[in-house]
Parts: structure tokens; sequence; C-alpha cells
């Protein structure tokens, strides 16, 4: 699998999700986001951090960079593309994925571990999960609140487009263990034809027992899959 | 051209910024506050001499860019 991971001022989990990609057997470039030419890519990562320091709106003026054109068109090709918190943000703002990330509710930044539960196993992304699985994972971000409008998040229920949403540790989805606001507790979620992931939470600082726990290398090996 | 472009939230979008300012003005003992919404204010400058021609291009400017339709409606005024 070769992966390519995008690059942004102000990215600063791009190191940790090519750590990650490389522990898994990927064969990973950085891109920067000045290219106009992305490499060969199965899937394309656009990661955390704060990229042109949030200025306008959290992903703004990435989710408008040279760069974005190409992987909008490898999106629509079918190719792989997982966007992780700023990522996630980046992903909403070029349209790729439907909603929008909000400030959290109690306006505070948010980095803690917090548990999620894997809604739907049966995609790329999470296949080697199980249903309804309590997944313990980080999260780190100040607009995490996932909003859409009724339309949308009627297209998500129905077709099943929500990858994970928060809750508690015994798998409990409720105003208590929603930590940002997001509507109905959601984490993450597809696009319709399910090749796009956009994620809050960071599955790539859970792949080493050392430093945190294993609970994000499952999503790497379903895509190895 | 100057045009002023004013960002702010949708009715029904929760703004909890604009909630801490109330809050904060109501501490400040600010009576009969009713409510408070948070947005964005931009001055743009253009080039150009046809108001027409400006107008369509600041609207452009504003769905592209400056506002998040989802969220965020835009009011644009000539100043």
């Amino acid at each position: 699998m070769k992966s390519s991971v995008i690059v942004f001022p102000g990215s600063n989990c791009d190191r940790d999700i090519a750590i990650a990609l490389e522990k898994m057997q990927f064969k990973n470039q950085m891109v920067w986001h000045k290219e106009t030419k992305l490499p060969k890519s199965d899937l394309i990562v656009v990661p955390g951090g704060f990229s042109y320091g949030d200025y306008l709106r959290s992903g703004a003026i990435a989710g408008k960079s040279l760069i974005i054109n190409e992987v909008i068109k490898a999106a629509n090709e079918g190719c792989l593309i997982l966007g992780i918190c700023n990522g996630f943000q980046i992903l909403t703002e070029t349209g790729l994925l439907k909603g929008i990330l909000l400030r959290n509710k109690n306006l505070k930044f948010i980095n803690e571990d917090i548990n999620i539960k894997v809604i739907n196993n049966n995609t790329k992304f999470s296949n080697k999960y199980k249903e309804n699985q309590v997944l313990k994972i980080n999260i780190a971000h100040n607009e995490g609140s996932y909003f859409t409008n009724s339309d949308h998040m009627k297209e998500l229920k129905n077709e099943n487009l929500i990858a994970f949403k928060y809750c508690d540790k015994n798998g409990n989805i409720n105003e208590n263990s929603n930590p940002n606001g997001s509507l109905e507790n959601i984490a993450g979620i597809f696009n319709s034809k399910k090749n796009i992931l956009g994620m809050m939470p960071h599955p790539e600082r859970m792949t080493d027992k050392l430093i945190s726990n294993t609970d994000g290398v499952n999503l790497f090996s379903s895509l190895l899959k | 051209m100057k045009f002023s472009v004013t960002v702010t939230l949708k009715k029904d979008v929760l703004d909890p910024q604009g909630k801490v300012v109330q809050n904060t003005l109501h501490n400040l003992g600010m009576e009969n506050l009713k409510s408070i919404r948070q947005g964005k204010y931009f001055e743009i400058e253009l080039d150009d001499n046809d108001q027409k021609k400006a107008e369509k291009k600041i609207d452009e400017m504003c769905k592209k860019l400056l506002a998040n339709l989802i969220i965020e409606d835009y009011k644009v005024n000539k100043i």
C-alpha cells in the first residue's frame, strides 16, 4: 500500500501518522501543500494540527490550497482518504465530507483519552474492528463539535455513514459521554461512497503500547486488507 | 470601491462564545441584555468601477471562502 501525507504550515501530527503508517508497512511519502501533483497513492492522509493557525475557520485556508485540487480529484477516482482532527476539518471545508466542526461546547481545548464506539465496521477503514467495539483513543481539539443539517443527518443514519460515536467505557452513548457537543455524539463519518473517513480522535497516537495503547492499529490494518 | 462583509452564525447554530460574552456583560451590570451573537467583519477594497460587477465578485468571495454557508450567513454593504 502506498500512502501520502499532506503537510501544511501548522500541521503537527504529520510525523506521528507517518511513523504509524511506516510501522504498518505502508510505503509513505510526505507531500507539501504547494505541490500540484500527488505521487501515486492508495491512501491519502490529511493530518492533524493547526494548519494556517486556524485562521478564518479551522481548515478553511488549507481547504483551498493547491494540493487539495489533486486530493479532490483522487477522492473522486476512489482513492482512500483519511482526515484526522484538523484533517477532518479540512475535508469538510473542501466539501469532500458534509457538515462542519464547531467550537467545543465548553469553549475549552480538550486533550484527553476518551472512548469511542465502532458504529460501522463494514468499511475499508474499519473491517478489523468488531461492531460496537469500544476503543480508548486520544482527542486533542478546540473545534470538534460536529454539526450538519437534518437532511444529511438522515442520510448518515440511513446509509450507515457514521463511523464512530463518543461513548463511556461501557459503551453508553449519551450526553455525559459527549466531550464536545457533537450532534448524536458523532466522532467520525464516511462520505456516501465510504472511501473517505473524517474523524476527530487520533488513531495514530494509539499504535504503540509503550506510550499509549494499540486501539488505533486496526484502522491501519483494515486498510491493508 | 470598498465593501464591508459581516458574517454571522445562522439562527439555529449554537454560539457558545456569544453566550459567554453575554454572561460577562450581564455580570458587569449591563441590564436588559436579551442576546448576543458573535460574528466576523471584513473590509474589502476592490479595484473596480462597476458596482454590479464588484458586488458579484464580493458575493463569490463570501460563498467560496469568507463564510461557510452550512452555519453562517453574510451581509454585504458598500462603504
